[in-house]
């Protein structure tokens, strides 16, 4: 299989600290890899790596077949690059900003124009095309900003947390964008903090932290890694808790939590569930609820690392000071 | 969208008249800018033409026994300070776009690795030229009047463009290293007020302490103010020899803060 994206052994150190820790990534080409972990666990650094903007200290790295240090230039003529704040002149209107970015790509002025208008409409700005991106909203800014990166019709796309920051509906609207993108065949290499938008997209996934892949697979083998899968039960009736609990502790052999009104723990034997019911049934408990699913992708990262990816791991990246000030 | 690449991969690398397409793009880009905020260009001039103002009509009389004594002598120091206070521009507007991120996309772009930096420079002299044609059209409204010709003017202007290029050199250094633009601004105050104030170019040395005198006449801001101003009203001095010491000036900002400047931009590049 031929990778768009491929990475051996990745290096980077900031000082002391090591950002990148021997990093392998292949991405085959028309996929998306999700790169999953907290803030520092190195997505941004290898991120930039990829998209040449950083040199690695250590290893290598290839898009669509070049180096990304010695063929810089021919990566770049292959790859978008949507950063974690939007990147777009705040003085310049929207159609401006995919002007430039056209014209320094080579297009006649007619083509860059064309090009511009026709992304506006694909990304609902085409009314505030005329205005400067300084007065547009968090998700217009990021629309353009995807916009920019797509001027070029670029077969290799990074996203680096292109959803952090915004509200629920701009999120969704992005990830249509990114689906949309995926029918047309273009490599992406999408970071996230969330759980739920990798599960949403990915293909594959690959978990960071502290500079290293410590996990990967699809979605459906991550969760499977744990082993498990989890037993939820609710009662119709609160008081009858107890007897869930003994119920649920005596099939499966070990208590369950209780969280929101609900006995949840994790199961290995696909029998667990009809004893259960059986059980229940003889006791005369009606259950609102009772499934059997697999693990979420944020227990799983919790089984992997110890904590949930949203706790920022120790380790520093160099963007870090920069998010804070995103959007207003 | 098909996923035909626009550019052709086979292009290894940037032939010098794409380079300089590229850097008229960014340099577009810069100067659009002014036609959605005319009044930009007058924010960074409206400090001179307070000072303007403000010595002219408050210090004048004192300084010179008239105001209109004063315009003439204060207006070219005050081009002076101008056009060093504007260099600073390109520090900021570079700041700017690494701490916006709009350097990296650039850099992600497969264009000429010198053009966001070059585009800026070019923009940059352009409205150069501009605050100089607008504090001496607003210095003619007060009274200002060029007293030599129009090459004068013409000379003056070039000068004040070439010295401005070569400080442009501390300004990208300043403005690759700077952690925000706010800093910029603050070097800029902290580094450039003392100096223009210091020199020829508001008020005549002769009154200075021994000391300030000494420093004075070293002062490069003292020779360009020297300059330019034989240049516009003519008068007493040398001015070929003060015009030759900025050059000389301009050169050593140059030779010291080019290969500064290029290296923290080959580390950020």
């Amino acid at each position: 299989m031929r990778y768009a994206i491929q990475a051996e052994g990745l290096v980077k150190r900031y000082g002391e600290t090591l950002a990148l820790d021997g990093v392998d990534l292949a991405v085959p080409q028309g996929r998306l890899l999700g790169v999953l972990g907290p803030n520092g666990a190195g997505k941004t650094t290898a991120v930039r790596i990829l998209a040449t903007l950083l040199r690695p200290d250590g290893g290598t790295a290839s898009v669509g077949g070049f180096d990304v240090w010695r063929q810089a230039h021919q990566v770049r003529s292959m790859i978008g690059l949507t950063g974690q704040y939007a990147a777009v002149d705040e003085m310049l209107t929207g159609v401006e900003n995919l002007l430039m970015i056209g014209r320094l790509l080579g297009m006649s002025r007619a083509d860059a124009r064309r090009r511009a208008a026709e992304l506006l409409e694909r990304f609902a700005l085409s009314d505030a095309a005329g205005r400067a991106a300084k007065t547009y909203s968090g998700g217009m800014r990021r629309r353009l900003d995807l916009a920019a990166s797509l001027v070029g019709r670029p077969q290799v796309l990074f996203l680096d947390e292109p959803t952090t920051g915004l509200d629920p509906r701009s999120r969704t609207e992005l990830w249509s964008v990114v689906r949309g993108l995926m029918a047309d065949g273009v490599t992406v290499l999408l970071t996230t903090q969330y759980l739920e938008e990798a599960d949403q997209l990915a293909d594959d996934i690959v978990v960071f932290d502290h500079g290293k892949v410590i996990a990967s697979g699809t979605s459906d083998e991550l969760k499977a890694t744990t082993g498990a899968q989890v037993l939820e039960v609710r009662p119709l009736v609160a008081d009858h808790m107890e007897l869930v609990v003994r119920v649920v502790s005596e099939v499966v052999g070990a208590a369950p939590d209780l969280s929101a009104g609900k006995a949840v723990t994790p199961v290995r034997d696909p029998a667990t569930l009809p004893a259960v019911v059986r059980r229940l049934d003889d006791l005369g408990v009606v259950a609102t609820e009772l499934t059997l699913r697999k693990s979420s992708l944020d227990e799983v990262f919790l089984a992997i690392t110890g904590h949930l990816p949203q706790e920022s791991s120790a380790a520093d990246e160099t963007d870090l000071a920069r998010k804070e000030e995103t959007f207003a | 969208m098909t996923t035909t690449t626009a550019v052709p991969v086979t292009a290894k690398r940037v032939g010098p008249l794409t380079a300089l397409q590229q850097t008229m793009t960014l340099a577009w880009r810069s100067l659009v800018q002014i036609k959605h905020n005319p009044w930009e260009l007058l924010d960074l001039s409206i400090q001179p033409i307070m000072f303007l103002l403000l010595f002219t009509y408050v210090f004048g009389g004192a300084i010179s026994g008239s105001t209109g004594d004063y315009l003439q002598f204060a207006l070219p120091g005050l081009l002076v300070q101008n056009a060093l206070f504007y260099t600073l521009s390109t520090a900021i507007g570079l700041n700017t776009d690494i701490t916006k991120g709009v350097f990296d996309r650039l850099r992600s772009l497969p264009i000429a690795r010198t053009a966001p930096l070059s585009g800026r420079v070019v923009a940059d002299t352009f409205k150069q030229v501009w605050a100089f044609a607008l504090l001496v059209g607003f210095g003619m409204i007060l009274g200002f009047r060029v007293q030599t010709s129009v090459a004068g003017l013409l000379g003056a202007l070039a000068l004040l463009v070439v010295v401005a290029l070569a400080m442009s050199w501390m300004s990208v250094l300043i403005g690759l290293k700077a952690s925000s633009p706010e800093k910029v601004q603050m070097i800029a105050f902290s580094t450039m007020m003392p100096l223009t104030f210091t020199s020829s170019a508001l008020v005549r040395p002769d009154t200075f302490p021994g000391w300030l005198k000494t420093w004075s006449d070293l002062n490069p801001v003292t020779h360009l103010a020297d300059a330019i101003r034989g240049l516009l009203i003519g008068g007493a001095g040398d001015v070929t020899r003060s015009a030759l010491v900025s050059l000389i000036w301009a050169a050593g900002f140059a030779v010291v803060f080019a290969p500064l400047a290029i290296r923290a931009f080959r580390s950020r590049v």
